[in-house]
């Protein structure tokens, strides 16, 4: 428990620190004591103490990190630009779950990850400002639309298979993008502007101040992303942990055999696509919303690359490894801004590293335990 | 004879005319062959001569390109997989086909997959409900592989990858067998194994059969001592055809079969 506690405060003190970097110096000391600290951890094989301690305080890392985006968002609760980048990290968060279901446990490489969150965007854009539908409700919709749009590749996913199936969903994804660029009705290039979130009257874009203080009103969209990534991650969570999960990684690791044991195969991959799709398209709804504007090109396949290796940083399956994936993704970029011009480069450059190095990931998918305090509790 | 009286058992599985083509090579032609209710019935023939195709045919991995298969009176000819499945036939693979990153427990649960409940409401959020099933599958699973082997009993929960052959194919058996099969199609149980690996093998799926109920095997074999010791009737097949029928005594001193094994002198 003390490794555990002194490991949160660390890292904790750490992303509060990078996050408020001004200059390209704090920033590249930072980099250079991450650097340092993963090879102090290597060789005192920190890691494994770590995994052992985690294992005995199950629900330890689930409510820390809770307790961190609360604190960090009180330290930085008039900056601006800070909280829209600890808002996209869990926005992220949030799409990387939904594509980790598809990829991680069903098989289906999805690289229209930023198409779906476009269409989430879009919709929220047309019906908050078209119609009187709840704002919230929007959300929702929004998702269910992706989904929807998402079912026209169910074809072609479900007849190809590996390469070609992740061919299908950039296929898709340029689709969209042009088929956005052309669309007048859609505001074309220059986009749709998106009225803010209202809940029951109350404008999320207006500040607020409480007792004085002023507050920034990037916060409660932060506090619903919050929700929504813990929605999320409950959900892929228990996906894991049951006989769907079990079904999707058979369809995954061998068709042949599944099929042969009754597993439905198009049925799971239909679920996973879906359920992915559904996900990003809901997070794409809150992200249009808070940023007040959606244009095409915020929904590239460069974007959806960034997605994909968001991914396979973290550990392909492993929803935990999401968390530090996106926020090393989203802020990395953002503080280094001699970088900013090449970040594909560095992005690819990172997965490559990744492949070779850490072929599993940041934090490697762990094996598969249904119920893991009652196994331990209950081991003979 | 003993054939006559074995042949007044009802007939559980039946290919009539069964014919398979892949392209220009005929894998099955024109084959009849039946099993009888609670036999074991050994499928013989050189490589290549269809024995795996048949598997293949009848479990829907293949589709037959003309003939017909009746399971029980029913018609399983153009079934799928799945549907081949729940009327209760399983089998295990010549070469494993394990998910190797998945534990021993998730390889052999999926075997039970028609009793399991995949609903997506049940397994998200009603998670006590599930647990209850959770922790009854784990028991099955265990007193299944304590039957197999007390030592993998242990090691439910490790991943398949980290086990020997023959505890693969320990599991691969017991996959096929917790859902309790009427039809049991083994294929070549002792391919990469030791002699005494595949004997013990052979000993507990025997045992699984009298404690459980008296499942119908069909054994694909080229170890002739398995054979015998396992089969009441054996089928030796080449290039797609059936060239004997009878006991092992019977197809062992059948002049064809030797031909077909050893070539013409």
């Amino acid at each position: 428990m003390k490794l555990l506690l002194s490991t949160f405060i660390v890292c904790l003190a750490y992303s509060i620190f990078l996050l408020g970097a001004e200059n390209q110096i704090e920033v590249g000391a930072l980099l250079l004591v991450a650097f340092g600290a993963s090879i102090f951890v290597k060789k005192f094989g920190l890691m494994n103490r770590l995994s052992v301690a985690v294992n005995q305080h199950p629900h330890f890392p689930a409510i820390a990190s809770v307790v961190g985006v609360l604190i960090t968002m009180a330290v930085f609760h008039n900056s601006h630009f800070a909280l829209l980048m600890l808002a996209t990290v869990l926005i992220y968060s949030i799409v990387c779950l939904g594509l980790n279901i598809q990829f991680g446990y069903v098989g289906i490489v999805n690289f229209a990850g930023a198409a779906f969150f476009g269409i989430g965007s879009y919709t929220a854009a047309v019906l908050a400002t078209h119609t009187a539908v709840p704002h919230l409700l929007i959300l929702v919709i929004a998702a269910i639309v992706a989904a929807l749009i998402g079912s026209i590749l169910i074809y072609p996913v479900l007849r190809t298979r590996g390469h070609y199936a992740a061919l299908v969903t950039i296929a898709f994804g340029i689709l969209f993008r042009n088929f956005l660029e052309v669309n007048d009705s859609l505001g074309g290039p220059q986009g749709l502007k998106i009225p803010s979130l209202t809940i029951m009257g109350w404008n999320l874009s207006d500040g607020i101040q409480i007792a004085g203080i002023e507050l920034s009103f990037y916060i409660p969209y932060l506090i619903i992303a919050l929700l929504l990534l813990i929605a999320t991650f409950w959900v892929t969570r228990n996906l894991e942990r049951s006989w769907v999960g079990l079904s999707m990684d058979m369809v995954r690791t061998d068709e042949i055999a599944a099929s042969t044991f009754g597993v439905n195969i198009a049925h799971w991959k239909i679920v996973a696509f879906t359920l992915g799709n559904f996900v990003t398209g809901l997070a794409g709804a809150l992200y249009g919303m808070m940023t007040a504007y959606v244009a095409p090109n915020n929904f590239t396949f460069a974007d959806s690359l960034i997605l994909v290796s968001i991914v396979i940083l973290g550990g392909i399956g492993n929803p935990w490894g999401i968390i530090p994936a996106a926020a090393i993704v989203v802020i990395l970029p953002e503080k280094l801004q001699f970088i900013q011009e090449y970040r594909f480069l560095l992005y690819a450059i990172v997965v490559i590293l990744i492949l070779l190095f850490r072929p599993d990931g940041l934090l490697p998918r762990r094996i598969r335990e249904y119920f893991p305090t009652s196994k331990a509790g209950g081991k003979e | 004879m003993s054939q006559q009286a074995l042949n007044t058992k009802p007939k559980l599985l039946e290919a009539q005319n069964l014919t398979m083509r892949f392209g220009g090579v005929t894998a099955l032609d024109s084959l009849n062959l039946h099993v009888n209710e609670g036999e074991v019935l050994g499928l013989l023939g050189p490589n290549g001569s269809g024995k795996t195709t048949f598997f293949n045919v009848i479990t829907g991995l293949y589709r037959a390109s003309s003939g017909n298969v009746h399971f029980r009176g029913q018609d399983l000819t153009d079934a799928s997989a799945q549907q081949v499945y729940l009327n209760a036939i399983t089998r295990t693979f010549q070469r494993s086909r394990l998910s190797l990153p998945l534990t021993v427990f998730d390889n052999i649960a999926i075997g039970d997959n028609r009793r399991l409940n995949t609903g997506l409401f049940f397994n998200l959020f009603t998670r006590k409900a599930f647990k209850a099933e959770y922790e009854r599958v784990v028991e099955q699973v265990d007193s299944l592989l304590k039957t197999f082997n007390p030592k993998l009993a242990g090691k439910i929960f490790e991943p398949v990858a980290s086990l020997p052959m023959i505890d693969r194919r320990r599991i691969e058996i017991c996959r096929a067998l917790i859902s309790e099969p009427d039809l049991l199609l083994l294929d070549e149980p002792s391919a990469g194994m030791t002699h005494d690996e595949t004997a013990e093998v052979m000993d507990d799926i025997l045992q699984v059969r009298s404690k459980i109920k008296p499942f119908t095997i069909i054994l694909i074999e080229h170890e002739m001592g398995l054979i015998q010791r396992m089969t009441e009737r054996c089928i030796v097949l080449n290039y797609g055809k059936k060239i004997a029928e009878g006991t092992y005594e019977e197809i062992v001193t059948n002049r064809e079969v030797q031909v077909a094994y050893l070539g013409q002198e």
